[in-house]
């Protein structure tokens, strides 16, 4: 029998409220005890985690892995890599690849290769209409079989409101919950960054953000029309939070992610015509990132996802209009994540809550995002207080682009296990 | 100066310096006197991605009265359309040792974009929405040229601002002057947040009227109106924003008129105002081939160089 025994660290698990030192057992791919002082004579392997917090391995449920059609940028084997060195164990995939995930085929080649790599659990999104584009439903329910945990047409946003609400509605028979990238894309068309005084400066065509209320208030209101469970993706916009908290409050099934960029950085970042601060949505303005930090601390934003969107430097190492959207976002989740902890917005706890619980709770999965012993064993480790340099050679993504390259973060992974089994360790 | 690239990071000072170069150069050039030393044995490329006449003219001969070698790239005639990156393009331009690259771009920003990955100093002729400085500079030396002093001047600059990089570089130079900017136009033309550039907006031609003693009437940019749906009709630009005999007389009495050019006759602008007495624009393109010559000089560091001839 293979186990597995960590000792002394501060163990956090909001799933059964447990924030203490403590040890836990890992048998095979399980975790079976969670004690003080549980005796060495009870593993053959033992590591020795002493000032260090231990959580249950943390869940991005927005990702794009770029596999298949996109390997240059990223593949299931860097993206996994990269993943697991963040602390990261189960991620789920959008559907943008080439071809789209809109079949059993394409979730039958990402699970089948996710298997073979091993590393971490890959979870795939499938496209909520045919090829991306809107028009009709894709076969979900084929999809549902293969393994899809939720759909989405994130990177496209469907424009058919009547399409969108027999998408939803028929979504809803299947139990998954569908991820909105909510936006009026005939508003925002052309726009490059967010639309405020900076863009004004820049004369670069800009986005408002009532591109993302707008959109944001049309996925909501045919969700309640359909009573479908809807999961609104990178929230940005102050506005568009008041608009989620005012539908919560009515009983509309809707939950939201804020991403590390979106509460850390503001549209100043732009300034430099640094293409690795161009995404979709923006990044606003300083009252936008004070909002999403009171909505992450209000419980009105419930997780706390990247949206890692890898590209090769080639494409990034171009003009700012021409450069795609998009940042890598899994070597900054804790780091970043963490600064909110140390500005008291939110308890570790809580943190730890929206980057494993929540999520899991998001994706109908009862088997990760908690230490209950009989659960699968995916732990992070992680030293709250380490610095580091973030250079290129740490970066296992096939893609380097993030604005937080050659900085000083806060917060190091030291050991993530997945399936029991140490799959990154940095002691 | 290394590079010319944004307004925001000219000085007063400098651009003093500037003009007054100008004025210089200009004097002999008046004298008949077309062929400097100054810039014997440097290189300029003049890079431009944007279909341009006027300031790629102006830059041209700015260089060659200067005798620099002058290479003129048009983007027809590069590999960009053979799927070259810019910084590839600028990259192999650069292995020719330029010691300028004057760079005309449809991207905010492309300047900044190159710059870190060549030796040559870069001179904006125009980043996509974003800045125009060599004609911001022209534009002052005509103001300058006319009222001297630049405090508290009123200027008007009328048209589509939003798409405007005239606009832009005159705004943040002309502010640093001490001059008071407002704008003009269509409301689909005017920014959405105009104290981000510390501009008021006026809102009827009888305020431009009242407080103008510059205006500045921008091109209308035809092509960019079709696709973009920013007002119905031509007639209905002219009617209410064009300036046309009627309305010239509203102006004050000493008031100046510019337009960066090439003018839209009949839109923006038309046969009376381009020859009224109040029309300066013909000086604007005299004082830009004087004002480029000076920012080469500069940039290259030869201004007392050229002083030294002027002066001879
Ligand atoms: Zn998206
Ligand atoms: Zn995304």
């Amino acid at each position: 029998m293979n186990n597995l025994l960590i000792r002394g660290a501060l163990v956090i698990d909001p799933s059964q409220n447990i924030e203490k030192r403590m040890d836990i057992l890992i048998e095979n791919d399980k975790i079976v005890k969670l004690e003080k002082n549980i005796p060495s004579a009870e593993s053959t392997f033992i590591i020795d985690a002493e000032g260090l917090v231990l959580t249950p391995g943390f869940i991005d449920i927005h990702t794009h892995l770029r596999d298949p059609g996109y390997e240059w940028k990223e593949d299931i084997e860097s993206g996994s890599l990269c993943a697991i060195a963040g602390g990261i164990t189960s991620v789920c995939c959008m559907a943008n690849t080439d071809p789209i995930n809109d079949n059993a085929t394409v979730t039958r080649y990402i699970i089948e290769k996710a298997k073979q790599v091993n590393l971490c659990d890959i979870f795939p999104v499938g496209a909520l209409t045919k090829g991306l584009k809107g028009e009709e439903i894709a076969e979900i329910g084929q999809m549902v079989k293969a393994g899809i945990v939720a759909v989405s047409d994130d990177g496209e946003v469907p424009r058919d409101s009547k399409l969108l609400r027999n998408a939803f509605d028929y979504v809803k028979s299947f139990g998954i919950p569908i991820l909105c990238h909510s936006e009026d894309k005939t508003l925002s068309t052309g726009g490059q960054m967010n639309e405020g005084y900076l863009s004004t400066l820049l004369g670069i065509s800009g986005i408002p953000p009532e591109a993302e209320e707008i959109g944001t208030i049309r996925d909501i209101m045919i969700a309640k029309l359909t009573n479908a469970h809807i999961h609104i993706c990178h929230v940005s916009a102050e506005g568009a939070l008041k608009i989620i908290e005012k539908a919560k409050k009515e009983g509309v099934k809707v939950t939201c992610e804020i991403t590390p960029h979106h509460f850390t950085l503001t549209e100043n970042n732009v300034k430099t015509f640094d293409t690795n601060t161009k995404m979709s949505p923006p990044l606003r303005t300083a009252k936008d990132v004070e909002a999403c930090k009171e909505a992450i601390a209000k419980d009105i934003a419930d997780i706390i996802a990247t949206d890692h969107a890898p590209h090769s430097k080639d494409e990034k190492m171009v003009e700012f209009s021409n450069a795609p959207y998009g940042i890598i976002g899994f070597p900054t989740l804790l780091p970043l994540s963490l600064t909110l902890v140390e500005e008291g917005i939110l308890t570790l706890s809580k943190l730890v809550e929206k980057l494993s619980f929540k999520p899991a709770q998001i994706i109908n999965r009862k088997d990760i995002g908690s230490l209950k012993p009989g659960q699968r064993a995916n732990i992070t480790i992680f030293d709250p207080e380490e610095e580091f340099i973030l250079t290129e050679e740490m970066i296992s993504s096939r893609s380097k682009n993030t604005p937080f390259l050659n900085q000083k973060l806060k917060g190091r992974v030291k050991l993530t296990v997945r399936n029991g089994r140490i799959v990154y360790n940095n002691l | 100066m290394e590079h010319l690239i944004s307004c925001e990071n000219v000085t007063k000072e400098e651009t003093e310096e500037i003009i007054n170069l100008a004025f210089k150069i200009r004097e002999t050039i008046r004298e008949g006197k077309k062929k400097f030393k100054a810039l014997r044995g440097k290189c300029i490329i003049n890079l431009f991605f944007e279909a341009s006449t006027r300031t790629r003219t102006s830059f041209e001969k700015a260089g060659k009265f200067l005798s620099a070698d002058v290479i003129n790239i048009s983007a027809s005639a590069s590999s960009v359309k053979k799927g070259e990156t810019l910084i590839d393009t600028v990259k192999n331009l650069d292995m020719m040792h330029p010691d300028i690259i004057v760079l005309r771009h449809a991207c905010e920003g492309a300047c900044n974009t190159i710059i870190p990955h060549i030796d040559a100093s870069i001179v904006n002729a125009g980043d996509g929405c974003h800045e125009h400085p060599s004609q911001a500079l022209l534009d002052t030396m005509t103001i300058v040229e006319n009222r001297e002093n630049l405090e508290g001047l009123n200027v008007v600059i009328a048209g589509d601002i939003v798409h405007s990089r005239v606009a832009r570089s005159n705004i943040i130079l002309l502010k640093k002057l001490g001059a008071n900017i407002f704008i003009f136009g269509p409301s689909t033309m005017m920014p959405r947040y105009p104290e981000a550039l510390g501009v008021k907006v006026l809102s009827s031609f009888e305020e431009v009227a009242k407080i103008a003693d510059v205006l500045i009437l921008l091109r209308i940019q035809l092509e960019r109106l079709n696709a973009k749906k920013v007002f119905p009709s031509l007639r209905e630009y002219a009617t209410f924003f064009g300036l046309n005999k009627n309305r010239l007389k509203m102006l004050k009495k000493d008031a100046i008129i510019m337009h960066p050019g090439p003018v839209n006759r009949g839109i923006e602008i038309n046969n009376d105002v381009i020859t009224s007495p109040k029309s300066v624009i013909f000086n604007q393109v005299e004082n830009g081939l004087a004002v480029r010559m000076a920012i080469l000089t500069t940039i290259c560091g030869k201004k007392n160089k050229l002083l030294e001839e002027l002066n001879a």
